[in-house]
């Protein structure tokens, strides 16, 4: 990875804003600390010197000026450890005893606290020290000089200063260093989904972005992209299956109606045999449209696009409706269609495609049940779910059968002695599939029942309740209008 | 009667015209958009029928727009958009009915028809219907043929009202399907027939002349006989 491109990357410029935050904390820090302890050393020096300038007076007060030079010459000769300034002078400032050479110009005339500069004779270190003193007139016209050289201050101010460069180079090393490896490690996550997602471009569609397995947000950002391909990756195959499916099982009906016309064309002669021919071949053709049709149906249940647009259906008047119209082709057969439909209960789902479920369930129950069969619709509550179910007494499926009816165009009759083109179940399945409901094939002891099992309910009271009906009171409305 | 073609595939317009012509009308054909708006707006039709996808402008904005202008020429859309949402679209749009291709012609003809009476049927609000001896309360929903009263239950009640709404014409499964039941989809059983079976048990079988006529190949009429 390039240099350049770590630098410019913004987790490193933010890593650049940090330190710059933290490098001015550290110099803020640390300068408050000095300032406060330099104006403490400063006070702690006044107040000394002031206590010594007190007790001097008060020497020179009870022993004169001899006195006073006793004690000058005594602590002027003290060890250097705590290095006092001493000057006595006359009132033309000429050294009378101390330890300073001579009077500080500076400090001429009556200034309070004076700041200079000392090239001290006390011990061997002779380089110049900044000192701080104060002045004493004393009665007889003598002066009095105390002070202390502020070696203290000056290696403190030292410290704190080298303590400050080090600090801050220390923080823009570090600062840097961890901002390159910080960015680089980031760098490379993102490279990976960069990577990932150029290959994907390129047509590599099984690929997927890379997971650690550390669930950070880059792994929960991989994971969901990585869901969001599947979906994408589940709803192609999808299509390439649906394309498959139209392009395999629509040409073998259509070459045979192909082969019926050329047949005709060539042994039929008169007027009647062609007409027949032509009402076959229509049928026919109304077999293929209806093979098409469901195979759309299926199409549109299996890409998913409708559930946006899912509405709240009144499962309980849909399948009523559904009982309803088959309940005569039922009886026709002698068979009992018994509807169990509990009340006011809610799906969330497409009205079309629900009632052609419940229609096509209805229908096949009636065909493969026997006269005398009877057929059973139940709708019910189911915990927080639903269950549609559609049950038979007829001769059921074999259970190792169940998985297969599912898949397009099976039928388990190899006589094909009932007509239909095998797609009735298919729909059901991926109708179920669009509404998450759970489906399931089992035996009714004797004959088959379906179920589908809707995971939600809304609420009856809750939004707007497809009604199934009234179309003709629609047209009713439209004509008085 | 006149009807207006706005269909931009040459062929299917062809069998389209021809197949009307047989059956009477007067046929003016537009092959795209701009054509058809300008007929659409410039002479006077009975009824339109227009495919949805056309070359140069979408059926639909032809529609609107001639709606918009206070034209209220039945129309039937025609398309190969078949899914209820589509429809929906092009009821709303100002269609009258929707065929989805591929289609019979008879469905066709016999939704043209529908159309065309309503156009031109009574708009006031009826509050019985009669066909021959029978006849139907809208109010009291009690039907009566000859004076005997015949019980229905609700949904033959509906048939048998839709039935007598568009006596005459030729009325198909399909249409039954969808104004009775709301459903688009054709069952894979004629359950259809069924109910129109029963039906006719109640309001024919006693009496010497039936009303309720299977028409082969295309659906059911409800005529009363001459």
């Amino acid at each position: 990875m390039h240099l350049i491109r770590v630098l410019r990357s913004s987790t490193f410029r933010y890593a650049m804003i940090y330190m710059l935050v933290f490098g001015v904390s550290v110099a803020g820090v640390l300068g408050f600390v000095y300032w406060q302890t330099v104006r403490v050393i400063a006070s702690q020096t006044d107040d000394t010197i002031q206590a010594e300038i007190t007790g001097l007076a008060e020497q020179y007060r009870q022993f004169g000026l001899l006195g006073l030079v006793r004690v000058i010459r005594e602590r002027s000769q003290a060890a250097p450890g705590r290095r006092g300034l001493y000057l006595l002078a006359d009132r033309n400032y000429n050294r009378i005893e101390g330890n300073l050479s001579s009077w500080p110009p500076i400090a001429r005339g009556d200034p309070d606290v004076v700041d200079f500069l000392v090239a001290t004779n006390v011990g061997e270190d002779t380089k110049p020290q900044v000192a701080r003193a104060r002045t004493f007139a004393l009665a007889g016209g003598f002066y009095l000089l105390v002070g202390r050289d502020m070696t203290e201050r000056t290696d403190f101010t030292k410290l704190m200063t080298d303590a400050l460069i080090g600090g801050l180079i220390l923080t823009l090393v570090l600062g840097i260093a961890g901002g390159v490896l910080m960015s680089r490690s980031l760098l490379a996550r993102i490279e990976g989904i960069n990577r990932s997602t150029e290959g994907i471009l390129q047509g590599d569609l099984a690929r997927r972005m890379p997971v650690r397995g550390n669930r950070d947000e880059f792994d929960r950002l991989a994971t969901s992209l990585n869901a969001m391909l599947d979906q994408i990756d589940g709803l192609m195959t999808g299509m390439r299956g649906v394309a498959d499916n139209i392009a395999h099982d629509l040409r073998s009906p259509i070459s045979r109606l192909r082969s019926r016309l050329e047949v005709t064309l060539m042994s039929e002669t008169d007027a009647e045999g062609y007409r027949r021919a032509m009402e076959d071949t229509i049928r026919e053709a109304d077999g293929i449209l209806a093979t098409f049709n469901a195979l759309l149906e299926i199409a549109l249940a299996e890409a998913g696009a409708v559930r946006d647009r899912f509405s709240p259906i009144d499962l309980s008047a849909l399948a009523a409706d559904a009982g309803e119209l088959y309940g005569p082709v039922a009886e026709e057969k002698g068979q009992v269609l018994a509807a169990e439909i509990e009340p006011g209960i809610t799906v969330p789902g497409n009205s079309h495609l629900l009632a052609q479920t419940v229609a096509n369930l209805l229908d096949n129950a009636i065909k493969y049940t026997p006269q005398d069969g009877r057929v059973a619709l139940t709708v019910r509550r189911d915990g927080d779910g639903a269950i549609l179910s559609v049950g038979d007494n007829g001769p059921g499926i074999p259970e190792a059968a169940r998985v297969h009816v599912l898949e397009r165009f099976v039928r388990l009759d190899a006589s094909r002695s009932e007509p239909g083109a095998g797609l009735g179940l298919s729909l059901v399945s991926a109708v179920a599939r669009l509404h998450k409901a759970a489906l399931t094939l089992d035996d009714a002891a004797p004959g088959l029942r379906i179920t589908l099992r809707f995971p939600q309910m809304v609420p009856a009271a809750n939004g707007r309740i497809e009604a199934p009906t009234a179309p003709l009171a629609a047209e009713s409305a439209r004509r008085l209008a | 009667m006149r009807i207006l073609v706005i269909e931009d595939d040459t062929q299917a317009a062809h069998y389209l015209t021809k197949g009307l012509r047989e059956s009477g009308f007067v046929v003016d054909h537009a092959p795209d958009g701009p054509q058809g708006l300008f007929l659409a707006t410039s002479e006077t039709y009975d009824a339109m029928v227009v495919d949805r996808m056309l070359p140069g402008m979408d059926g639909l904005l032809i529609v609107e727009t001639i709606r918009r202008n206070g034209n209220q020429t039945p129309v039937l859309f025609l398309s190969a958009m078949g899914q209820v949402d589509d429809r929906v679209r092009g009821l709303r749009a100002g269609g009258d009915d929707y065929l989805t291709k591929p289609y019979a012609f008879t469905e066709l003809l016999a939704r043209l028809e529908a159309l065309l009476r309503r156009g031109a049927g009574p708009a006031a609000a009826q509050t019985e219907l009669q066909i021959g001896d029978l006849k139907m309360d809208l109010l009291s929903r009690a039907v009566t043929r000859s004076g005997r009263k015949i019980d229905l239950q609700q949904r033959e009640f509906q048939i048998l009202e839709y039935l007598m709404r568009h006596s005459g014409q030729v009325v198909t499964r399909t249409m039954l399907l969808e104004n009775v039941w709301n459903y688009h989809f054709d069952p894979q059983t004629n359950v259809i027939d069924v109910h129109i079976s029963r039906l006719r048990q109640k309001i024919d079988r006693d009496f010497d002349t039936s009303l309720l006529q299977t028409v082969r190949g295309a659906g059911y009429c409800l005529r009363a006989s001459d």
